[in-house]
């Protein structure tokens, strides 16, 4: 992402005249993902980039590959197993027990050694503050191109990656190339995409790659982890319901409203960016481009008006159902279904029949 | 102690409109501020200058009018300024921007004296990439602590600092070396309101200003568009979805007819709320 104001916008100019890629790099071939493993667990958005990556392989005509750091052991050994069940063609491997906990030092040192020495010319890690903390090193190490949180990945006709993002604080969309460097590198967030099938597959072919380092080279040490206690997790962004709030509640009381329908439904909560900048929610409730993006079943947006990086947050949701006053809100052009009145009134009448709808006495009655 | 602080002077992206017809940005009197994240970072970098002693020098590449962000720092307390302006910066990415930024620091250590921390923000409002933190420290050679809730101790003597970083499910306690850069997490303290001594001070105080050459820099194709390996090839608007959403009639009983409309469009639902409704 351009990071600096332009003075004039040179870069689709530049785009248009594609040099020849550098010889040293026709070398780097297939598709990679980072498998995101901490403390013996697989991030879920790991196997979602493997769903994506496996469609850009096919369409590319190359493999798709696994890499998996992390301690020896039971663990690792299993993230590559399941590697293959989530349609990785091959597994590299660096296992060192020095690789136990994630440290930006040895991390890097692995990956990018991986990388030098196998030459991928796709690689995708989840943007999680692991997997953002790791592409920045990497990437800049390398020095080669990574496109943060995109939204979208693809081929174009010439094989080149185009990856799609929210821009200018997530009020446009922009597509990115990185086209004379390799490999190019994108991070995508959780939830963004799909969670592929997982299928029972045999483990295939493995490459382990030693790590060359000494407990002497790294010089962060973790003094311990405090795990999050699961009350304070909040599911939001793999529930199956989910009830947010934005702006045209009016009052940080109002939001109460929101909770409430939510609680009554099963549901979690959330809410647009705007309230978490103002304070009457927290961040973790976020949804949109900076905050969680979320995929449920169904999705109940009250008072959001539907800035595009709201949008890009909800989009895979199957059924979103937006209140609004405003009939000309953008959230109208995105959702499945509409209400035009003030959720303010209509979230408790809300609440209250679906409580009637979804007690066990209402549905006794319905059977008979 | 020398603690440089990266800022950044952003669109306020509330005030962002999207011209609807051409689907560009239209910046006619959409105000600028210091990028929110970055106020994390200089607070922090404050206090620990208050507590140890030392300066805090903030640092910003931009156009010409990005002094006016400098200049907020400096009434909050910040001691110096530097402001990065040139137009071979112009259109980098986040590979070019640390390089330059990099250069920058090491003209900063040369002139002012070598920096202990580096602090920057989480990521930006307008770029949202969080990589030009990690960029700048590998550039440096630094030591990098992302997404930090809070400092729990640095020793001076022993060039040590103890962090507490945020990761996917905890908390990592993380012990490095000076130096290092420290990317802070948002709401772990509150940017103080600025003496007036400084508010006088920073109307007046001198902005140092350097060009891609002043600042050091060796290979100006390393920076802006030409040194940026990304290429922003298209910028749109997402297209409306091809049916336009059902709109509910606000009849007599608005909430019954729109959970009507739910169940009819996905039966399964009904059962699946009521089960996930019992689990509460």
């Amino acid at each position: 992402m351009s990071t600096a104001p332009k003075t004039a916008a040179p870069a689709a100019g530049r785009a248009a005249t594609k040099k020849e890629l550098p010889e040293h790099f026709k070398a780097y071939k297939h598709v990679w993902v980072f498998i995101e493993q901490e403390r013996g667990q697989v991030h879920p958005v790991s196997w979602e980039l493997m769903g994506a990556g496996r469609k850009l392989a096919d369409k590319l005509k190359v493999d798709l590959a696994a890499v998996v750091i992390g301690p020896e052991g039971e663990a690792t050994q299993s993230a590559a197993a399941e590697s293959f069940c989530y349609g990785a063609d091959l597994v590299y491997m660096v296992a060192d027990d020095l690789l136990a906990d994630y440290r930006n030092e040895s991390y890097t040192k692995a990956l990018t050694d991986v990388v030098n020495t196998y030459k991928p010319e796709i690689l995708l890690l989840g943007a999680t503050t692991l997997g953002r903390d790791l592409a920045g090193s990497v990437a800049t190490t390398l020095l080669t191109g990574l496109t943060a949180d995109c939204t979208e990945l693809d081929v174009d006709a010439d094989g080149s990656l185009a990856a799609t993002r929210p821009t200018f604080g997530g009020s446009l969309l922009c597509t990115i190339y990185t086209l004379n460097y390799r490999p190019q590198m994108a991070t995508v967030r959780p939830r963004v995409m799909p969670m592929p099938e997982r299928l029972t597959r045999p483990v295939g072919r493995i490459v382990s790659h030693p790590l060359s380092l000494v407990e002497d080279d790294i010089v962060t040490k973790v003094l311990s982890f405090l795990p999050d206690r699961d009350s304070a997790k909040s599911n939001l962004a793999y529930a199956d319901v989910v009830v947010a709030g934005g702006l045209g509640l009016g009052s940080p009381e109002n939001f109460q409203l929101v909770r409430q329908l939510a609680t009554v439904i099963g549901a979690e909560y959330g809410c647009s960016r705007p309230l978490v900048q103002k304070g009457w929610v927290t961040s973790d409730r976020q949804i949109g481009q900076t905050g969680k993006t979320i995929r449920p079943k169904l999705y109940i947006a009250a008072g959001i008006s539907g800035a595009i990086q709201h949008r890009v947050g909800v989009e895979g949701a199957d059924l979103i159902v937006a209140i609004n006053t405003d009939r000309n809100a953008p959230i109208f052009d995105f959702a499945h279904m509409g209400i035009v009145t003030d959720a303010i009134r209509l979230l408790p009448a809300l609440t209250a029949a679906f409580q009637a709808r979804l007690s066990p006495h209402s549905r006794d009655r319905i059977a008979s | 102690m020398h603690i440089v602080v990266c800022i950044k002077q952003v669109p306020d992206s509330a005030q962002i409109r999207v011209h609807p017809v051409t689907n560009t940005i239209m910046r006619q009197g959409v105000p600028t501020i210091i990028n929110p994240y970055d106020l994390f970072a200089l607070e922090a970098a404050l206090e620990l200058r208050d507590q140890f002693g030392g300066e805090v020098t903030v640092l910003t590449m931009g156009p010409p009018s990005a002094e006016d962000s400098l200049r907020k720092a400096l009434t909050f307390g910040a001691d110096r300024a530097v402001l990065l302006t040139d137009r071979f910066f112009a259109g980098a990415d986040t590979l070019a921007t640390t390089y330059a930024l990099a250069t920058a620091i090491r003209k900063i250590s040369t002139e002012f004296g070598a920096p202990d921390i580096v602090f920057t923000g989480k990521q930006t409002i307008d770029g949202d990439t969080a990589q030009v933190g990690p960029g700048i420290a590998k550039r440096l050679g630094l030591l990098q602590l992302t997404y930090v809730a809070r400092i729990s101790a640095l020793d001076l003597q022993a060039r040590t600092i103890d962090a507490e970083r945020r990761s996917e499910g905890g908390v990592q306690m993380l012990r490095t070396r000076l130096p290092c850069l420290v990317t802070m997490l948002e709401a772990t303290n509150q940017i103080r309101r600025g003496a007036m001594a400084d508010a006088l001070r920073a109307a007046r105080a001198p902005i140092v200003k350097w060009s891609a050459q002043e600042a050091g820099v060796e290979d100006i194709s390393k920076c802006g568009l030409r040194g940026s390996p990304t290429i922003v090839k298209r910028v749109f608007a997402p297209a409306a979805r091809s049916e336009k959403a059902a709109l509910i009639e606000v009849g007599e009983q608005p909430a019954e007819a729109l959970i009507d409309a739910i169940f009819k469009r996905q039966p399964a639902l009904e059962t699946e709320l009521a089960a996930l409704a019992r689990g509460y």
